[in-house]
């Protein structure tokens, strides 16, 4: 049966799986990349399968190419209801985003124009997943190095997508950063606009800064600038189960838990405030 | 534009890096990251995949090839890790004249393989004890994959795995194979024996164990067969390589 996720949890990599196997990893709950799991058998589900015993379980797709003009894949979604019928997580995501067109794949996380075409595009595309998991799915917003032309901004997108499909959202909040400073908006008004009752997750990670554009690579700490933001949104939102993501240049999970301390100790400071 | 032809340009865009296809996405340093994170990701999966050969050809030499893969054919699959299916195809031609290149790339690809394929207990071997012998065939475990070999590949991959100063590169004898398969949860192999292919090829098109020393017969003579193929039902035993008699 499913658990409910709740409070403070990392993405469980391969250099810490002994601690998540074992469950001593100090965490409420882990996240994985489904596609990583989405395969036969051998260690790497056996190893899911353990750590899932010690920790509720979060789903995080980057493959389901949510917003393709030309739709979802059957094989896809058939191969991740089978590991979300095995796995029986907490939450499955994905993000808003599309990585296919016709017969290539980009294995990258590619930017949508917030169009009237494309939420339809995307709705649609949601609604089906949704049926072919039976459950409901949180998307996640990207963060972007190109903003094309369209009829609304990322938020009013996303808000007009949950009204339109049921969805929840999974609010990156360094995406957010990232974007507002590559694109030029204010994450305030991101933030305003977002339907917190709809956010389902939060994600917090580290990016770097490139040549013209900050660029999102989870391979850093998480910075004080979106510490920052993310204490914004947990005022606006109030209590959401809240991970870090560190996907490169990975330290010792001791190093990973201190600064999910620190995602507590912003969430606590905003409960007594509020 | 229409959200199809954005999605085509874009993919035009990763594919080609011509710099029309990224005018027509409005230009700018956005699209040069874009570029950049497609054909790393590819390059670090292709690296990941083929760990030993990355050693065998050095990273320059790696790299360069796989710059030509990625070129010559884009991804499909929605899994990266599928991404290097045809590598060990390409990387034959661009090394005719060095066959163990292409045979590390297999042994490579097929280890990646067995490593997540499908699970199956291995048999314990009272089981056999109980099986009728007149009927019973052998049914290998899921994972195991027969390759057959013309270098010593293997040689030199398990010497690169270990950090060894690998052997030269060599041809095989005529016939070599390599048997491939998971013990437990961790991918093992070795060079098949005299027969072993061919017993394990007419095991898996449903011939019983009796007639299958029957057909060894032919070629060894009768007691020479049973002996042979019984030493064989051993060695898997042994080797965790049977998940069934019947």
């Amino acid at each position: 049966m499913s658990d409910t996720l709740a409070g403070f949890g990392l993405g469980m990599r391969r250099p810490h799986y002994r601690s998540y196997i074992d469950g001593t990893a100090p965490v409420d709950f882990i996240e994985v990349i489904s596609e990583n799991f989405m395969i036969a058998g051998g260690k790497p589900l056996d190893t899911l399968m353990k750590a899932r015993r010690n920790y509720p379980l979060a789903l995080h797709g980057v493959s389901m190419s949510i917003g393709s003009a030309d739709g979802l894949r059957d094989d896809y979604l058939r191969e991740l209801r089978r590991l979300v019928d095995l796995m029986e997580p907490a939450v499955v995501s994905d993000h808003l985003c599309w990585t296919r067109i016709d017969e290539f794949n980009s294995h990258d996380l590619l930017p949508l124009p917030y169009t009237e075409e494309a939420l339809d595009v995307v709705c649609r595309n949601i609604d089906r997943a949704q049926e072919a998991l039976g459950r409901r799915m949180l998307l996640e917003n990207p963060s972007s190095y190109i903003a094309f032309p369209g009829a609304m901004t990322e938020w009013e997108f996303l808000a007009e997508m949950t009204r339109r499909t049921g969805c929840g959202l999974l609010l990156d909040v360094n995406n957010i950063y990232v974007s507002a400073v590559n694109h030029g908006f204010a994450a305030s008004d991101y933030l305003a606009g977002i339907p917190m009752d709809a956010v389902g997750q939060i994600h917090l990670a580290g990016h770097v800064k490139g040549e013209h554009l900050l660029i999102d690579t989870h391979d850093q700490p998480v910075p004080d600038e979106v510490w920052a933001l993310y204490r914004a949104a947990t005022a606006l939102a109030g209590p959401v189960p809240t991970m870090i993501e560190r996907d490169d240049n990975i330290p010792e999970l001791e190093a990973l838990c201190a600064e999910l301390d620190i995602a507590r100790s912003i969430a606590a400071d905003e409960r007594i405030a509020a | 534009m229409s959200l199809l032809a954005l999605q085509r340009n874009f993919r035009d865009w990763l594919v080609t890096g011509e710099d029309s296809s990224a005018a027509a996405l409005g230009g700018g340093p956005g699209t040069a990251v874009y570029q950049n994170n497609y054909r790393t990701a590819l390059v670090s999966s292709l690296a990941e995949t083929f760990q030993r050969l990355v050693l065998w050809l050095g990273e320059d030499g790696f790299e360069a090839a796989a710059a030509r893969y990625i070129d010559a054919r884009p991804p499909s699959s929605w899994t990266l890790d599928a991404y290097g299916e045809d590598f060990t195809d390409f990387v034959a031609t661009l090394w005719p004249d060095d066959p163990e290149v292409a045979e590390i790339a297999l042994i490579d690809w097929t280890v990646g393989q067995v490593f997540v394929g499908p699970d199956a207990d291995a048999l314990r071997p009272e089981a056999l004890a109980v099986a009728d012998w007149e009927t019973a065939g052998i049914h290998a475990v899921p994972s195991l994959l027969v390759l057959p070999i013309t270098t010593n590949a293997d040689a030199i991959w398990q010497a690169l795995a270990t950090a060894e100063p690998p052997p030269p590169a060599e041809m095989a004898e005529c016939g070599a194979a390599l048997l491939v398969w998971r013990q437990g949860l961790e991918p093992v192999f070795r060079r098949a024996e005299a027969h072993e292919c061919d017993v394990l090829a007419w095991s898996a098109a449903g011939e019983g164990f009796a007639a299958v020393c029957a057909r060894l017969a032919d070629t060894l003579g009768e007691e020479a067969a049973v002996t042979s193929a019984g030493t064989l039902l051993g060695r898997w035993l042994a080797e965790g390589m049977i998940a069934a008699v019947g």
